[in-house]
């Protein structure tokens, strides 16, 4: 049994359809990268999946569980086991970074405070934020926020972990503290799902790529398979293309 | 409480009450352009002038926005008479409201003037334009879209503050129920039949002045 | 005409007089801070129903709306009279001070919901989302995310809305609630010179507006600048 499974999801905003036929699944512990290029529903896949953005059609099973994304209790439980690390971190702003990430645990999932900060702290140092643990988001760089926003989204011990393009606010020379800190978790058995536009990095973690255009999915394959040898005209374009810079 | 409404009595005297309506548009159109003109001097002397002017129009500002405008309108009315100046009720209501709406547009111009960013006019200037042609089209239409939507807001305000003027015996739209409702006795009825009508006036107002805007300054202002 | 005002003022400084004006001055004060309160609770609570998107919610929702929209439109005298009118044969013997903040509650409802509302509303949607990925429910992401993040945006307006409402109780006068205005009216009719009266009332209500709205605008360049 696959631990993530998607079948012919749809989207649409408005009258434009961002997701159209998706199918894609992960076994427990895979690393998928989502690439393509901006507005290819990379992002949307993600939001669908977390509850964030209404899918108008299509099929998620997590762990044999299927979701039922209008009812408020089965999105609750998909949010139970699944966390997100948006683009932008989505730190709160009015909470010092040791209770952004200890929040959820204790107000969501009522655990003792004192095992949270436990807990918050050996995450903290893990993604090197410990000594920052009464700061404000606003007093971070940019690098550092996600690095807590990660730490944020792992508090919650998910068995899924979406990352949704978290290098792409950051400044250049922030990008590799935060990838560094990603790459110690791609072998923890969380599964995850990265859309990203730092090729060397998925190609590196990454147990599949999937290239998606225009809300499709257009090649699914190994890192290698889709980078050095694709068989669809536009994922070669695409490659190419980011490949010259 | 056995109460029966009667509202017949109050719809006879319909086009009474809405002529009232109108007069209360006038005051309050009328304050409007004069508060303005007011308060393009002001804003000015705010923002450009030297310490002398800038000092008179914030003392201006700072006195009339934190009286209340029915107390000045007394004064006016009560006062100069001493001195020897007799001024009449609605004179003395239009000059009392002009004064006040003076002193808030000269906050709202204000914000509209240094709301234009020098960046802007920099650009400008680099391009080889001329002072007016930066006023014209650079200035003015960021100052428009900048004020506009708390211009529109600042006119429904008078629009329901000019009812103050039934208390010196002007005969606009709340003044005119005072009127109906000591002669008929229905005073519930008649003020909330004039309630309505203050609604209606004012949704129509916004309604009109986010049109306006909206294809003038092209400013997306809400009606509600 | 100034010979008449310089030898009345001694007598209009007497005892009696300033204890009058003070009184009046704390009815003005009692009637703009208990209405105010009262208006920023219900004003609050419909600000929060109108952000909600339950269906169960959906008439009070348009009731909230509705209720907002028409008092917004309404001046405030005309409001007067009608609590006046409704009040005083449904319960005799309310006081025109009760009645009168009365009336200033069902406007400063209006418009502190609306001052609530765009506070809350200042609030990034990213804020909103982080808050629902981690599953918190609408309340919670209510009270621990959006409100601590919008009072900075809803105090310094809500302070000048009071200070605007210190001023506009001067209309409760009408109804002959002895506030400010009407004692000065009291003052004047017991033959002191209208100068001197209407500008004692004129002088108290700056003493009153001023600090505020100072504290309104130093309250909005503070929070402006973090």
């Amino acid at each position: 049994m696959k631990h993530l499974e998607i079948r012919g999801l749809f989207s649409s905003y408005g009258s434009t359809r961002v997701l159209r036929d998706v199918s894609l699944d992960a076994d427990k512990g895979e690393v998928v990268s989502l690439i393509g290029p901006s507005g290819s529903g990379k992002s949307t896949l993600l939001r669908v999946l977390i509850g964030l953005t209404p899918p108008t059609a299509g099929e998620v099973t997590i762990a044999g569980e299927k979701v039922d994304y209008r009812n408020r209790r089965s999105v609750k439980a998909v949010r139970d086991r699944m966390s997100i690390v948006f683009q932008q971190y989505n730190l709160f702003q009015n909470m010092t970074v040791l209770r952004n990430v200890t929040v959820a645990p204790i107000k969501i999932k009522k655990r003792p405070r004192a095992e949270a900060e436990k807990n918050a702290m050996s995450l903290l140092k893990r993604v090197g934020m410990a000594e920052k643990k009464d700061a404000y988001p606003d007093e971070l760089s940019g690098g550092q926020q996600q690095r807590v926003a990660i730490a944020r989204a792992l508090a919650t011990n998910p068995d899924i972990l979406l990352l949704d393009e978290v290098t792409s606010a950051l400044d250049p020379e922030r990008v590799n503290e935060v990838l560094d800190t990603i790459r110690a978790l791609t072998s923890e058995g969380i599964t995850m799902l990265i859309a990203s536009h730092e090729m060397a990095f998925v190609r590196e973690v990454s147990t599949r790529i999937a290239m998606m255009d225009e809300g499709r999915i257009v090649e699914c394959g190994s890192p290698s398979r889709v980078f050095d040898s694709p068989t669809k005209e536009r994922t070669r374009d695409f490659v190419s293309k980011i490949l010259k810079h | 409480m056995d109460y029966t409404f009667q509202f017949s009595v109050v719809f006879r005297e319909l086009p009474y009450l809405l002529g009232g309506a109108l007069v209360t548009l006038q005051i309050a159109f009328i304050t409007f352009w004069c508060g303005a003109f007011i308060g393009v001097f002001g804003a000015v002397a705010k923002v450009y002038g030297g310490r002398i002017s800038r000092r008179v129009a914030s003392s201006y500002v700072t006195l009339f926005t934190n009286t209340p405008a029915l107390v000045q309108i007394y004064l006016l009315y009560y006062a100069l008479p001493d001195a020897g100046i007799l001024l009449g009720s609605m004179t003395a209501v239009l000059i009392g409201l002009t004064l006040n709406a003076g002193a808030y547009l000269t906050e709202i111009l204000r914000a509209g003037v240094i709301s234009v960013r020098r960046s802007e006019i920099d650009a400008a200037t680099a391009l080889g334009m001329s002072l007016m042609q930066i006023v014209v089209n650079v200035m003015l239409p960021h100052i428009a879209r900048t004020i506009y939507a708390p211009l529109s807001n600042f006119f429904i305000w008078l629009v329901l503050g000019s009812s103050m003027a039934a208390i010196f015996g002007v005969e606009e739209l709340t003044g005119r129920a005072i009127n109906i409702s000591t002669a008929n006795l229905r005073t519930i009825e008649t003020f909330l039949v004039v309630a309505v009508i203050y609604v209606v006036l004012t949704v129509l107002a916004s309604a009109s002045l986010a049109l306006v805007g909206r294809v003038a300054f092209r400013v997306r202002a809400r009606v509600f | 005409m100034l010979e008449q005002i310089a030898e009345q003022v001694p007598l209009f400084f007497g005892y009696y007089n300033v204890v009058f004006i003070l009184q009046a001055a704390g009815r003005t004060l009692g009637m703009t801070f208990v209405g105010c309160s009262v208006g920023f609770v219900f004003g609050f609570l419909i600000a929060v129903l109108r952000q909600s998107s339950l269906p169960i919610l959906f008439l009070p929702r348009l009731l909230g709306i509705a209720y907002v929209e028409t008092f917004r439109r309404i001046p405030f005298l005309v409001i007067l009279y009608i609590v006046l009118f409704v009040i005083e044969p449904l319960m005799p013997g309310t006081s025109l001070f009760g009645i009168a903040t009365v009336s200033v509650c069902l406007l400063s409802t209006a418009f502190l919901s609306e001052i609530i509302r765009s506070g809350l509303e200042s609030v990034p949607l990213p804020q909103i989302e982080g808050a629902k990925a981690l599953n918190m429910t609408g309340l919670q992401s209510l009270f621990m995310v959006i409100l601590p993040q919008s009072w900075k945006v809803i105090l310094p307006p809500a302070a000048a809305f009071v200070v605007m409402f210190i001023k506009d109780t001067s209309l409760a006068s009408q109804l002959g609630v002895i506030e400010m205005t009407f004692a000065g009216e009291m003052l004047v009719n017991r033959g002191f010179s209208p100068v001197l009266g209407f500008g004692a009332v004129l002088v108290c209500y700056f003493a009153m507006s001023w600090p505020l709205s100072r504290l309104a605008i130093r309250l909005e360049k503070r929070l402006e600048a973090s």
